[in-house]
């Protein structure tokens, strides 16, 4: 066999063999499938209506053609397509696992008591309702602690950003003793877990008399010495000259702050302030700790009680989790660059 | 000089040494939120816990203690619930941190790759990592549950019996791992992807040039010029995993495992501060953990130094 054919040889194995593999793949999953979701409850096992064993066969057998057909041709434009194709099955076996729980999640929320309990599970609802949103709401009060978690995610946005603006600016741009040294000491104690701050934290709390309010569920997390830094590392690249001459035209540090350094840093402050949001959405221990009534519960908190509550009713509990993840699942199909970027730097703490 | 021009003087003389007080005065003024804020809430717990956890019998908000010593220390070492918890926290990590760091390192390669649909790739595999844990732990709990769970119908098609994920005392750990590994993912992914973007591209480019497979330039460039980032990943990652706590609440109810075998080390200190108010033990249960990462941390460095050279 002189090469040309060789690699021809080599191209009609791997297009045959991929054929082969697909429908011998393919054949089983779908019987599978069908043989599961006609099945039953009181069947004990699935009867494949298909030989197994022959499209496995024929699957494997696919395999191994391909493998031949890439030792007979093994030219870079055939070694470029398997080595594509196979980095986007890889890539997409993982993002389905990935998103998986998600998919499940969306997916029980609209099934009903019985579909969530029965084996094997069904994968798809039978109907579209939002009856089991509606339980939810009017056994746990969603709504408002839908309402609480937004209150505490403005405010915590808010006074963070400012507190963060300020700081970072006496930081980069003011002059006065011991600045450099204040803040590596500051930086040092970014390493301190809160797991350890919070039982005097706790107590600092509760002298105040301020256990099952929400501002203590804002209060302590007031600065952040990581999202600080990283807006310091961004106001010390904007160039000196830009200040001294907008000090030469007048401008006071107060005037060039938030006329001229928050507009250009605009990137790196809505990444801090978007990885503050996420963070003050989600966090549980806290408010576990803090919160008593049911007024002031936050959506994840509120989900912990109810499923403590509801007991073992998937349905409504899945119903509620849509609720809590999809706000925030929004916010990152829209900002997704912003938020990989700044959890890139080493963000997002759990 | 005449009366008017000695005012005129003085009144600038007074202007120009508040300008100077002010000047000097002006970052303080930028820094009092911050400042004020991190000192009641970060610096003075430090000084605190470490102070708290010699007192013993500490009493929350009354202050009192019966004495000072290392009774907390050596009631919490011979707590068999706090060896529990290091057992479990140290078997979580060990599954999890390298794992999860494996297959993070095949992924970012994959996702470094020129793909298309990168928009959609990105979504699915950064998801989980700004979802809240209790909800995304809610949908792994009825996934993994025994009679109605996902998990085992996708077992059962390859022939394997109904695990009972959440409620076997010899299974829940294996459960715990397995979400820890998904919802750590996205952050190992995204340092890593990152730190595959920092690599010149010459190197590949030379190497190619060479005649270089793709097998030896990933064992022989990737790795090596990734090696601090995956130092980097490897700490920040055994910090965070050896924290596990959150996860226990929606997957066993509040508990640590239905049979309470699965203590981790931050659920023995909120049990031990929240449950059952004894601030003192859990302030040396906290700093144990806190000399235990500190100590890996220094490890870990020392290693990947030796290790880069």
């Amino acid at each position: 066999m002189n090469a040309k054919t060789k690699a021809h040889v080599g191209t009609l194995l791997l297009a045959g063999g991929f054929l082969l593999f697909l429908y011998g793949a393919l054949t089983i999953i779908v019987d599978n499938a069908i043989a599961f979701s006609t099945r039953t409850a009181t069947a004990a096992t699935a009867e494949p209506r298909i030989n197994e064993s022959l499209f496995a066969g024929l699957t494997f057998a696919g395999i191994a053609l391909m493998a031949i057909g890439l030792y007979l041709n093994h030219s870079w434009q055939t070694r470029r397509v398997v080595g594509r194709s196979l980095t986007y099955f890889f890539l997409t076996l993982g993002a389905v696992l990935m998103i998986f729980p998600f998919f499940w999640m969306f997916s029980s929320a609209f099934k009903t008591a019985q579909e969530v309990a029965t084996f094997p599970p069904k994968w798809l609802p039978s109907r579209l309702s939002f009856d089991n949103f509606v339980i939810a709401f009017a056994k746990a009060d969603f709504a408002r602690y839908f309402l609480n978690s937004i209150i505490i995610t403005a405010s915590s946005v808010f006074f963070t950003g400012i507190t963060t603006i300020l700081a970072a600016f006496a930081f980069s741009r003011l002059k006065f003793p011991g600045r450099d040294l204040v803040f590596t000491l500051l930086l040092s104690m970014m390493m301190i877990p809160f797991e350890m701050l919070v039982i005097t934290n706790y107590e600092t709390i509760a002298l105040w008399r301020m256990i099952d309010t929400l501002p203590a569920l804002v209060i302590p997390f007031l600065s952040s010495i990581f999202y600080t830094y990283i807006l310091r590392n961004f106001f010390l690249s904007i160039p000196d000259s830009l200040y001294w001459s907008a000090r030469v035209d007048g401008a006071s540090n107060w005037r060039y702050l938030w006329k001229v350094m928050v507009p250009i840093a605009r990137p790196s402050l809505v990444t801090i302030l978007l990885l503050n949001a996420i963070s003050a959405w989600n966090s549980f221990m806290w408010p576990m700790l803090i919160i008593n009534s049911p007024g002031n519960r936050t959506l994840p908190l509120g989900l912990y009680v109810f499923m403590t509550d509801a007991g073992i009713n998937f349905e409504l509990l899945m119903a509620a989790s849509t609720v809590v993840v999809l706000p925030i699942i929004l916010l990152f199909l829209f900002a997704r660059k912003q938020i990989i970027n700044g959890v890139a730097r080493g963000g997002l703490k759990g | 000089m005449t009366q008017n021009d000695r005012m005129q003087y003085r009144k600038q003389k007074r202007l120009q040494r508040s300008a100077a007080i002010w000047s000097a005065l002006e970052p303080f003024a930028y820094l009092l939120p911050f400042m004020v804020s991190i000192a009641i809430f970060t610096l003075y717990p430090v000084f605190n816990v470490v102070l708290m956890s010699f007192k013993e019998g500490f009493r929350m908000l009354t202050g009192q203690y019966t004495a000072i010593g290392l009774g907390n220390y050596t009631y919490v070492i011979n707590d068999k619930y706090f060896a529990n918890a290091l057992t479990n926290t140290a078997l979580y990590v060990a599954f999890v941190v390298p794992i999860s760091t494996v297959l993070a390192v095949v992924l970012a390669n994959l996702l470094n790759r020129k793909v298309r649909g990168m928009a959609l790739f990105q979504t699915a595999y950064f998801l989980p990592m700004v979802t809240s844990i209790t909800a995304s732990g809610l949908a792994w709990k009825f996934m993994f549950s025994r009679d109605f769970g996902v998990i085992n119908q996708v077992l059962s098609w390859f022939g394997v019996d109904k695990i009972n994920w959440l409620q076997a005392p010899s299974w829940n750990i294996y459960a715990l791992i397995i979400y820890g590994i998904w919802s750590i993912l996205p952050f190992t992914i995204i340092l890593l992807l990152s730190g595959l973007q920092n690599i010149d591209e010459t190197y590949y480019t030379a190497a190619r040039v060479d005649g270089a497979k793709s097998g030896r330039i990933f064992f022989r460039i990737t790795v090596p010029m990734l090696a601090p980032t995956i130092g980097l990943v490897l700490t920040i990652n055994t910090i965070s995993s050896s924290k596990v706590f959150n996860e226990l609440y929606p997957l066993f109810n509040g508990r640590p495992g239905h049979s309470y075998n699965l203590y981790t080390v931050v659920y023995y200190i909120f049990d031990q501060f929240y449950s059952k108010s004894k601030a003192g033990r859990a302030a040396a249960a906290a700093l144990i953990l806190f000399l235990i990462i500190f100590v890996i941390t220094m490890l870990q460095q020392l290693i990947q130094r030796k290790w880069t050279h």
